[in-house]
C-alpha cells in the first residue's frame, strides 16, 4: 500500500526560478531566502520520497481563458517546463507516475472530485520552482511527480473547505493504491501578496505567521476562511494560499510542523515554508 | 446587506478578475497570451496597431495596450498574470509594472519591498483614511 509520508508548502515565485537560472543565488538580495531552504532541501533528501504530488497553479501557460479547469492531474509520463515568454527554464523534464496519477484520477472521481484529466500539459514556474527550493538543481529530479494544478486566476477559485476536503480523498487515493510508495505532497503558492493595481506590494506578516501556526494548530479555522478574507488581508494573490489546505487535508489531524521558515521579500511577495510530518 | 461583490469592490486599488471583468477583457488578455510565441511578439513588435486589429478589443481596451497604461489595462478587464506577458514582451520587469499601476518608479516600489512590502493597514476598505487609489 502506498503512503503519504510528509507534506510541504512553500511559494513559487518567479522571480527566484530567474535568480537560478541566472546564477544569483549568492547574491546580497537572493543568499538569505535561499539558505532558508537548506533545511528543506536535507529533509527531502533524508525523506527520499517515491513520488511527489505537487499542488500549483498555471500562470496562463498551459490554460488560458480559453479552458479554465477548477482542478487538474496530470497524467501523462512527463511534462516539459514551458516556454513563458523568454524560453522554456533548463530544468530537468518532470517525470510524472502514470499509474499512480490515473488511479489517483479514477478514486478522485469516484469520490466526487471531477477533476480534469490531462496528458499534455507544460508546467510552467508553479511547479519547476518547488522542486527548485525543495530539491536543489539536479541533472534529474530526485522522483516521478504528479502535477496537480488549481486555478486561483479566475473568480472563484475554490473554496478552502473544498481544498482541504480534495487532500483527504488525495489520501484515500494514495492508501489505496497497490505498491508500497512513500509519497510525499506539496501545496505551493502564497504567501501575502498582490500583484496588480494600486495595492500592489501588500505584504502581511501577522495573516501568514497565523497561517503558518494554524496548519498544525488549528486547521478547521483555516479550512473556513471566506475568500474576501484571503483578498483583503493577504492579497489579491495571496488566495493561492487555499492551495496549501490541499496539502493540509491529505495529512492526518494530529501531525507535526517539523520546519519553517519566511521571508520578506522575494520581488513582489512574502516566501514561506513549512514542512509537516504525518 | 453588503453583497460579496459589493465587500470586494470595497477593499481600495484592487479589481478581482470575476466573471465580469473576465467576459469584458477576453480578448485583451487573449492578445496578451499570443505574445507567448516569438513570432508573435516579432509580428506586434513591428506593426503594433496592424497586429492589434485581429484582437476584436475596443477602443479603450486598444488605447491602454498602445499607451502602455498598465493600470488602464487591469481597469478595462485585463488580468495582470495576461498584461505581464506585454511587459515581458517590452523587456520590462515586474517591478516597473507593479510600479506604473502603484504611481511610483521601479526603484521606489523595489525599496518598499525591501522595507517589508506595502501595509494592509488602512488599505482594508474604501473607507480607510488614507488609501491606496
Amino acid at each position: 500500500m502506498a503512503k503519504i509520508i510528509g507534506g510541504a508548502a512553500t511559494s513559487h515565485v518567479p522571480a527566484i526560478g530567474a535568480a537560478i537560472d541566472l546564477g544569483k543565488t549568492e547574491s546580497d538580495y537572493w543568499k538569505p531566502m535561499f539558505d532558508g531552504y537548506i533545511p528543506s532541501k536535507k529533509w527531502m533528501s533524508e525523506t527520499n520520497p517515491d513520488a511527489i504530488i505537487l499542488v500549483y497553479n498555471d500562470h496562463a501557460t498551459a490554460f488560458s481563458l480559453e479552458l479554465i479547469p477548477t482542478f487538474a492531474i496530470g497524467v501523462a509520463e512527463e511534462f516539459p517546463p514551458a516556454d513563458e515568454g523568454w524560453g522554456p527554464r533548463k530544468v530537468p523534464v518532470v517525470k510524472g507516475h502514470s499509474e499512480l496519477a490515473w488511479h489517483l484520477a479514477e478514486s478522485l472521481i469516484l469520490d466526487e472530485f471531477d477533476m480534469t484529466m490531462v496528458n499534455e500539459m507544460p508546467v510552467d514556474h508553479g511547479l519547476t520552482v518547488p522542486l527548485n527550493l525543495m530539491c536543489g538543481e539536479p541533472d534529474e529530479w530526485p522522483c516521478p511527480v504528479i502535477p496537480i494544478a488549481v486555478n486561483v486566476v479566475q473568480y472563484p477559485p475554490p473554496t478552502g473547505k473544498r481544498c482541504f476536503e480534495l487532500g483527504r480523498a488525495i489520501r484515500h487515493g494514495v492508501e489505496s493504491f497497490d505498491q508500497d510508495l512513500n509519497v510525499v505532497i506539496f501545496g505551493t503558492g502564497g504567501m501575502s501578496h498582490q500583484l496588480h493595481g494600486e495595492r500592489a506590494g501588500l505584504i502581511n506578516r501577522d495573516f501568514d505567521t497565523r497561517f503558518l501556526d494554524d496548519l498544525t494548530a488549528d486547521p478547521q479555522r483555516l479550512v473556513q476562511l471566506p475568500h474576501i478574507e484571503y483578498v483583503r488581508e493577504a492579497g489579491s494573490e495571496g488566495i493561492e494560499m487555499v492551495m496549501w489546505l490541499i496539502m493540509r487535508g491529505a495529512l492526518s489531524d494530529d501531525a507535526k510542523e517539523v520546519y519553517r521558515f519566511y521571508h520578506i521579500p522575494a520581488s513582489n511577495t512574502a516566501v514561506g515554508n513549512i514542512i509537516i510530518e504525518d | 446587506m453588503t453583497t460579496a461583490k459589493e465587500e470586494f469592490e470595497d477593499i481600495p486599488g484592487t479589481y478581482l478578475f470575476n466573471a465580469e471583468r473576465s467576459k469584458a477583457g477576453y480578448h485583451l488578455n487573449m492578445f496578451c497570451m499570443s505574445l507567448m510565441k516569438h513570432e508573435n511578439r516579432e509580428a506586434f513588435r513591428a506593426d503594433e496597431e496592424a497586429y492589434l486589429d485581429s484582437f476584436p478589443m475596443t477602443e479603450d481596451q486598444r488605447r491602454t495596450v498602445l499607451e502602455r497604461d498598465w493600470l488602464g489595462m487591469i481597469k478595462v478587464g485585463g488580468n495582470i498574470y495576461y498584461t505581464a506577458k506585454l511587459g515581458a514582451c517590452d523587456g520590462k520587469s515586474f517591478q516597473y509594472i507593479a510600479g506604473k499601476m502603484s504611481g511610483v518608479s521601479e526603484q521606489e516600489y523595489a525599496d518598499m519591498m525591501l522595507g517589508g512590502g506595502r501595509s494592509v493597514e488602512n488599505n482594508r476598505s474604501k473607507s480607510d483614511p488614507g488609501h491606496v487609489g
